[in-house]
This record gives structure tokens, sequence and C-alpha cells, in this order.
């Protein structure tokens, strides 16, 4: 690729930027919708007009990292991580809650102004880090002790998300993790057990189950054959966890039970934090193959849909535009995943290529953990879709993924349907 | 680390596998949500924003034979508001009572009747004053879920003098809601209370109709019509009774505040009740929309309980009304006629063991079955008393129907009391704890004989027609008669003229109407420490009869007294009918 100052030759990937573009189109749209409710409310009437602006400043910076180069982005790295890392901290100290979540402390606020949250940024950051500390690594790892450095990169950031405590993007943080250690070649057995000990905490519930998936460790780990120690550490961890798992349900503090126990069934509290999911479902459930009509879905206009502009605009999207319109978001979806999938294929470097994916699956966890929870698929994590739940600081991160994800397409390898501009 | 473009293609095959595989099962999911659950799902969002409201409807209207209004309904307003909570109701009505009078308890009550349909609008008021309405619409803004709508409420445009025939209406008990019969009604929901309003219930209750309101997540109505058609609610058929609302009026007006008793009339052929009356009354326009505590309590403090029917459950010593049981028993027997004498002429009084008076103590003399009826003669009841015994007396007075109920279509009938053999006597008294002279007295109508004005009235019908007695109908049926006694069609004309007798000769001399022949038996019934109380149970006109009429003043102190209120009565009820059939009557 020629590279001639400002006037060298660019070269767009248009799919992913037209998908792009579609879904916060989209989103935008149903925020706009998410306004319409019978019992006008002038702040949430005004959303979309917020989040069009905010789509046009992630565009600006969308435009300036394409700009830039993958090495530029490779460099910054390290102080975007050790920011995000202070910042992480600052909100611990002087955070406050918003919106649903008001005991979390996700934002960062001074002088009693929100200013964002760090934990978006975070994500971006920590994925950028695991992917330098990844890219460099060059013997292959063989044990769970080789993988101590990528999982301190991101245990850190994970551990102050959690201290918030905001579970939901602690899962995404997991979610990139594996995601990423999965491109970066990791055997899948000792993802496996890696993730073990955390399968065996929440199997742990049921003997049996928990039971089962203990001798499928074992077994893994006569097969694999680990380093002896690590094979009985990693045998002993589910153990305890196994064990451990009654005695930390109960140093859980009930709403966190209730989470828990309103996933398994919503109607063990219809009316209270049940609510939510079941009037979810209802939305999705009555808004058939079409759909009510764009604005016109009765649940959101009439309040039974709680959080219709964050949380749950997919179901915004299942009641008015039906079926039809829940394919065609997931559709997009898919396609921007496959697109960035392509586009970590393609790198031109291990770094972009972990990049790519690491951001892919960020977004391939929101995207899951939020839809699914719309039909209590997941549990309530009050983790937002990207592109379409009102925020401005998601989805100018979101953008700025974008941006990323356009850079390295553009100086990955063979650019055979990429139009030059 | 292995970057290998091999190996990472193959991670990218499973990469893309594993986003193909998730996303084909979200849009599994939401499939399975969207279309196969859908009609579920709508069912549940519908529910979620409809609130069915339900348009009172009007109870069915109650007419006389004549199609004179006996029961209808007035317009009026009900006020109601959709609450989600209990919670909020609570404070809504707090929020109402800034603006209107409601008091502690109708507040309770609002509550208990949102505890018994949450899903329903909670009834405030369901009877509110003009101004209440006028104050409550223009303010309606600040009540979301307040719904005012029009409410049929029940009016008796002659409400004292039909108390004791149509009853009144009141809302559905929570005992009531309990019940499987009343598995249909809704809390809030008028029910018949008393009288025809219970017993023609199912025909009269009032259907109710639907509208749709839209409300959102806090129950406010967002939306107030075209959410849905409307569905009208339907006119039950109206009641079309045998009641002569004049006539009923009439014995009210007769009775006036000064007389207290019971009045029971009706047509012997075919049993249809003219009117039924009981004295004092009261006002069952004052129940409707719930009675006042006070009236209630003044109404059931009274001295001389108006809230008791004396008609169908006052029952009283039938007295000489029932001496005509004791002569229609003795001619079927074959024991007398109406021209036989007793061994022993009255005194003044009859020796059985002890003196029985006659209650003439001047005496009778020698006198035929004709005249003790005229005269209503004790001495000579006590001699055929006697010959008939204790044992045919009981099994005939069984058969004359004295220890029935008529069976009429009222709820609230009293059992008349009749011996139904000598076991009777045992049990109650014990063997040897009572005397067979007892027959002495039953066959006056004293003693052990207790009966309804209603009850003496069927008996009448049955002496007044073909022995056959009707059984009495508010609302015509086809008619069922009960042969009670056997007699030929001279032995009965023989007495029907000892009955027309009275009237014209006897006891009820005083009652006597120019062009009128009344046929009846008055009566005087021993109450201590009470004045004694009064019957008359006749027909008229005594040749052709139109009308049966039974009638009890409580302290009237002498049969005449009931004779000529009896009299009064008919002719009242007949003159109405001459001029309206135009039946020349000479």
């Amino acid at each position: 690729m020629a590279r001639q100052g400002i006037l060298r030759r660019q070269s767009i990937d248009l799919p992913l930027l037209i998908t792009a573009l579609l879904l916060t189109l989209f989103g935008i749209a149903m925020v706009f919708s998410a306004g319409q409710t019978d019992m006008p409310d002038k702040g949430l009437e005004r959303l979309w007009q917020r989040q069009a602006a905010f789509f046009g400043v992630a565009l600006v910076a969308t435009w300036v990292i394409n700009r830039g180069t993958v090495r530029l982005i490779e460099w910054s790295a390290w102080p975007l991580y050790l920011l995000s890392i202070v910042l992480l901290l600052a909100t611990l100290l002087f955070g406050s809650g918003a919106g649903t979540a008001q005991s979390m402390k996700g934002w960062l606020t001074i002088g009693g102004r929100r200013l964002g949250q760090p934990s978006e940024l975070a994500k971006l950051a920590t994925t950028l880090m695991l992917a330098r500390m990844l890219a460099t690594q060059r013997e292959s790892i063989r044990s769970l002790v080789d993988l101590w450095k990528p999982l301190m990169v991101v245990g850190v950031p994970w551990l102050l998300v959690m201290a918030q405590p905001d579970l939901g993007t602690g899962i995404v943080f997991i979610g990139i993790c594996f995601a990423m250690l999965f491109w970066a070649g990791v055997p899948w057995q000792l993802l496996v057990m890696l993730a073990s000990p955390g399968v065996s905490l929440i199997l742990a519930f049921s003997t049996g189950v928990w039971g089962a998936w203990f001798l499928i460790l074992v077994a893994l780990v006569l097969w694999y054959r680990p380093f002896l120690v690590e094979g009985v550490v990693l045998v002993v961890a589910n153990v305890v966890m196994g064990v451990v798992a009654p005695l930390l349900w109960d140093k859980l503090k009930p709403y966190q039970q209730q989470r828990f126990l309103v996933f398994l069934d919503p109607n063990i509290d219809a009316m209270g934090s049940g609510y939510n999911v079941i009037q979810s479902q209802v939305a999705i459930g009555s808004g058939g193959l079409f759909g009510k009509g764009f604005t016109l879905g009765s649940q959101k206009r009439l309040n039974f849909l709680p959080e219709q502009q964050t949380d749950f605009i997919f179901s915004v999207v299942g009641e008015e535009l039906g079926f039809v319109g829940v394919v065609v978001a997931l559709f997009l979806f898919l396609a921007l995943f496959l697109r960035a999938t392509r586009v970590a294929t393609r790198a031109a470097d291990a770094f972009p290529g972990l990049v790519a994916f690491g951001l892919m699956s960020a977004w391939f966890v929101h995207v899951i953990v939020n839809v699914g929870m719309t039909l209590n698929l997941m549990p309530v994590t009050g983790i937002p879709l990207p592109f379409f739940s009102n925020g401005g600081s998601f989805l100018l991160v979101s953008w700025l993924a974008v941006g990323i994800l356009l850079r390295i397409s553009a100086e990955g390898r063979g650019q055979a349907d990429a139009l030059g501009l | 680390m292995s970057y290998h473009p091999n190996s990472v293609l193959r991670r990218a095959r499973v990469a893309r596998g594993l986003l193909v595989a998730a996303f084909t099962l979200l849009g599994g999911a939401f499939f399975r949500a969207q279309v196969l659950q859908n009609e579920e799902f709508v069912l549940r969002s519908e529910s979620n924003r409809l609130r069915e409201v339900p348009l009172p409807g009007a109870r069915g209207i109650i007419y006389d034979r004549h199609g004179a209004i006996i029961a209808e309904n007035l317009p009026g307003y009900s006020v109601s508001i959709l609450s989600p909570t209990t919670d909020s109701l609570r404070s809504a009505l707090k929020s109402l009572s800034r603006v209107i009078d409601i008091d502690s308890a109708q507040q309770a009550l609002a509550i208990r009747r949102f505890r018994a349909a949450p899903t329903r609008p909670a009834v405030i008021f369901n009877d509110a004053s003009f101004q209440v309405v006028s104050v409550l619409e223009e303010r309606r803004a600040e009540f979301p879920g307040l719904i005012i709508q029009s409410s049929p409420k029940r009016y008796y445009p002659d409400g004292p003098a039909v108390s004791a025939l149509v009853g009144y209406t009141g809302e559905i008990s929570e005992k009531q809601l309990a019940m499987p019969r009343f598995k249909e009604y809704k809390a809030g929901q008028q029910v018949g209370r008393e009288g025809l309003e219970v017993q023609y219930e199912a025909q009269l209750r009032a259907r109710e109709g639907s509208r749709f309101v839209e409300v959102d997540a806090r129950n406010r109505v967002v939306r107030d019509n075209g959410v849905r058609p409307e569905v009208q609610p339907e006119a039950p058929p109206p009641l079309r009774t045998n009641i002569d609302l004049d006539l009923q009026r009439y014995a009210h007006e007769y009775f006036g505040d000064s007389l207290r008793g019971a009045v029971v009339a009706l047509e012997p052929q075919t049993g249809g009740v003219l009117a039924i009356y009981s004295a004092p009354s009261y006002d069952i326009n004052r129940f409707i929309g719930g009675v006042s505590s006070s009236y209630y309590r003044e109404l059931q403090e009274h001295k001389y309980k108006p809230l008791f029917n004396r008609a169908l459950s006052g029952r009283y010593p039938p007295a000489s009304t029932w001496k005509l049981a004791t002569a229609v028993m003795g001619m079927e027997l074959g024991l007398v006629t109406m021209d036989t004498h007793m061994e022993q002429p009255c005194t003044g009084g009859y020796y059985y063991g002890r003196v029985f008076k006659c209650w003439d103590k001047r005496g009778h003399g020698d006198i035929s079955l004709a005249q003790a009826i005229a005269k209503s003669c004790d001495v000579y009841f006590y001699q055929l008393g006697l010959k008939i015994g204790l044992t045919k007396l009981l099994a005939g007075g069984v058969r004359l129907g004295f220890g029935d109920s008529t069976g009429i279509d009222m709820p609230g009938e009293k059992t008349s009391i009749w011996p139904a053999s000598r076991a009777y006597f045992d049990r109650r008294y014990g063997p040897r704890g009572w005397n067979p002279s007892v027959v002495l007295s039953l066959s006056i109508g004293q003693a052990n004989n207790s009966q309804t004005p209603l009850n003496m009235a069927r008996f009448y019908t049955a002496l007044a027609t073909d022995g056959s007695a009707a059984t009495p109908q508010v609302v015509a049926r086809t008619p069922e008669r009960k042969k009670l006694f056997d007699l030929s069609p001279d032995q009965l004309k023989s007495v029907q003229l000892a009955l027309a007798d009275v009237v014209s000769r006897g006891t009820a001399a005083g009652a006597q109407i120019q062009g009128l022949t009344i046929a009846g038996k008055t009566g005087t019934a021993q109450v201590p420490p009470e004045k004694d109380y009064a019957w008359f149970v006749g027909y008229a006109p005594a040749d052709k009869p139109k009308i049966v009429l039974a009638i009890i003043i409580e302290e009237g102190e002498h049969g005449s007294t009931a004779a000529k209120v009896a009299t009064k009565l008919m002719e009242r009820y007949l003159k109405a009918k001459l001029t309206m059939t135009a039946v020349t009557n000479d």
C-alpha cells in the first residue's frame, strides 16, 4: 500500500462500514421509537437527537483513527491501558451509579457531572493490551502457568470492574480474554481447564451435574497430561469451587440471589425482579411475525417495558418490527461479526488480527448477553446492545472499534473486494 | 504461538461456525417466542394494556297485571377508580377526599370491593350525586384512573306500598360471592335482597355490558374509548305479575300509619296474587345504593318491626276464620249439614271437664250450623269438634293444608303450624302432659294452630270455588289447583251461602256494601298481653268470586274491624274490575 502523506491512497472496507452504519441508523431509529410513549417524557423523547449527535462525533473519531496506522494503535496500547486502569480506580473512589444501576459505581463523576463510563474504555484498552501481549509471545503455550502474563493484563481491569460491581462488563472481559486466547492459538483443552473452576462454581448448585462435569474434567486432564502439579491444582480447585459455591451463595446479597433465581424462573417474582424479563418476553412475543409497527409497540408506549431505551431496546425491535425486524437486526450483527472475523483472518500481523478478533468478541458477548436477556436466555446483567442502546460513550467506543477494524482491514492482506478510494 | 496462515484460517472457520450457530440459536428462540407462542403473548400484552370497565345495566322492570310499573330504573351515576394495588387505591381515595366528601367507611368499602375484584374498577359511589359528579368531571385530569359512568339505579314508584312484595336490591355480599349460584356475579354488582327481587333474580338481574380502556403500566387510563367496540348492556325481559298495583296502593293508604297487620288478596280460580301488603311498611327506595345505617337501625329497632313480612311470615292463631275448616270436615264426614242442630244449645258455655266459654256469654241458643257460622258460635263448634274427634280433626287439618306452606313464588314464606297427629302433643308435652279436650279449642281455631294470612287466603280459594285450593302465584304460570275437600255442589253452595250471611247478617254486618255481596268469616285472635287481633278472610262477589282476601289487623280488637277494611279493599278492586271489564252486576 502506498503511503504518500496526506494524499495517500486509502482503501475502505465498505461492507464493514456499511454494516456498522446500518446498525447504528437502525439503533438511532429504535432510540427514537423508545422515546415515543403515551406518557410523554421530554428527556426520553430527545434521547435520539443526543444519540445522533454522538454518532456524528463518533464518525469523526473513526475517520481520525482511520487516518492513523496500526503501528500507532499498537503504540497507544500501553498508555490507553494505564489510563483506563487509573480511571477505573478513580471511578471506584469517586464514581456514582446511574439509571437502573444506582448501586453500581460505573460512572466517573466530577463535580456532580457524569463524564462517562471508564469500563467502556477499559474494554478497548484491555483488548489492545492483551493483543500486544499475545502477539509478542512467540513460544507456544503448553501450560496454564504460561498464561500468567495475559491473564494479569485482563485480571487487573476485570477485578476493578467487578469491584464496582459490574457483573455484565466482567462477563465481557472474560469473553474477550477467552476469545483472544483462542485466536492466539492456545489449545482448547487449556481453555477448558482455565474455565473449569468457574464452571464448577456455577454447576455446583446441582451435585449431579457438577459430578458429571468433574468426570469430564478428570478425563481431559488424563488425556491432555499437563504438568502433574498443574493437574492436581486444577482438580483441587474444581473440588474447592464445588464445595464453596453454596457458602458463596449465602454471601451474595439478596438482590443478587434473586437475580439468579429469577433467571431460572421469572414468575417467582413476577411483579418484582422478574417483572422486566416477563414484560420483555411479552413485548417480543406479542410482536409476532411483522410487529405492531414502528413506534406503535403497546408494551413500550404504556411503560410496561422497562428500560426500553437501553437494556431492553431489542425488545422494542421485537415488539414493533416483529420476527422480521429481529432477523434483520441479528443478520446485520452476524454480518458485522463475520466481516470482523475476516478482517482478523487477513490481518497483516498477529497484533492486528488479535485486536480485530478481540473487538469482535467483545461485541459478540454484548449482543448474546443483551439479546439473550430479553428472552430470559441469559440472566439480567444490564449490559447494553452495541449500536442500539442509548448511551454516548458506548456508541463512541463502538465506533472507535469500527475505526480500528477499518484501519486493520485497510492494512490487511488482499483487498480484492474493497474499493480503492 | 502459531500465527501460521493455515492455523489462523482453521481458527477462523471454528469462529465462523460458532458465530453462525449462536445466531441461529438466538434466531430460533425468537422464532419460538414470536411465531409459535405469539398468541399467548398477544393475550398477555392485551391483558396488560386493556382494562375491562363494566357498563352497568338496568334490572328488569316489574309490572302489575295492568302494566303499571312496580319497579323501574332511574338514571344515576357511579364513580369508580382503576388501581393497580391497594396502596395506590388508598392514596387515590385520600386525594379524592380532599375534593369530595368520602368518609372512612366508604373508603374501607371501596378497598373491600377492590380486593374482591382487583381487575375491575373499584366502585366508590354506586349512586353519586350530581354535585359530586360535576366536581369530579371538572377535575378529572387529576385522577387518572377515575371512571364516571351512568349507572341505572332501582326505583319503586310506590315504594312503601309494595315493600313486602318486591323487596329491594343491594350490593352483593362477600359471602354471596363465595356461593356457587353467584359465581357469575362480580363484586360491586347489585343483587335482589328481598321479595320478588330475590325470587326472580335470575330474570331481573342486570346484564352488564363492557367497554375497554387502555391503561399504562401504572394503571392510568391512557385512552378512554375506541380501544375495542363497546358491548352495550342487554335489557332483561320485564317481569309481569298478577299484582293489582291500585289495590296494593289502596291497602297502604287504608292501613296508613295507624293500623298494622297484613293483607293477602288472591284470584280464587288461578291463585294469582292481587296484593301482598304488610304494615307497617317501609320505604324500599331508601335501600337502593346502600341503606343508611341510621334508617336501617330505625327499622330494626322499631317497636312493630316493619321489616317483618306479616303476610308471608306472620303466623297468627286463625281463630273463628278457621271454623269453616271444622264445618267442612263435619260435612265431609256426613256428620252435619247446614241445618243440623247440636244436642246442647249455646248458653254461653260448654262443660267438658271444665267450662269452655262461648265468645258471647249471653249464648246463641239452639242454632243450625249456618247460624253458628254467621254468629260464630263457639259452643256449636265445640260439639262438632267432639263429634269429629281429635284424630280425624288433626288428619283433616293436614289434608286441608294447614300444616303446609302455600308454595307461593316469594322468598321467606313461613310454614303454618298445625299438629299433624296426636304424636305432636306427646312429643311436645309428654304422653300425659296434655288433655284430649284440646280438640275443643282446635275446632274453634285456637290452641296449637298458627296460620299465615297467605295460607288462610289459600284455604278460602277452595271455599270460594269448588273445593280446590289454588297455589298463590305472583307471576302468572299455569294455575295449580289442589282438591282439598270433597263436598257435593249443594253442600258447597250451602257453605258459601252461610259465608255470605256472615257479612249480610252475622258478625261482620257492619261491613255490608250496597250492590255487592261479600262472603267471608271474621276472627278474633287472642294474643295476650296485646289487644285482640282482628281477622277477616273472605271473597267477593259471593256468587261469582273474583277476589279472595285475607286480612289481619294486629290489635284490631274485633273481627268486624278487619271485615270493614277487607270490604273496602274488595270494593276498590271489584269496582276497578267492573269498569274495566264492563260486566254489569245487578
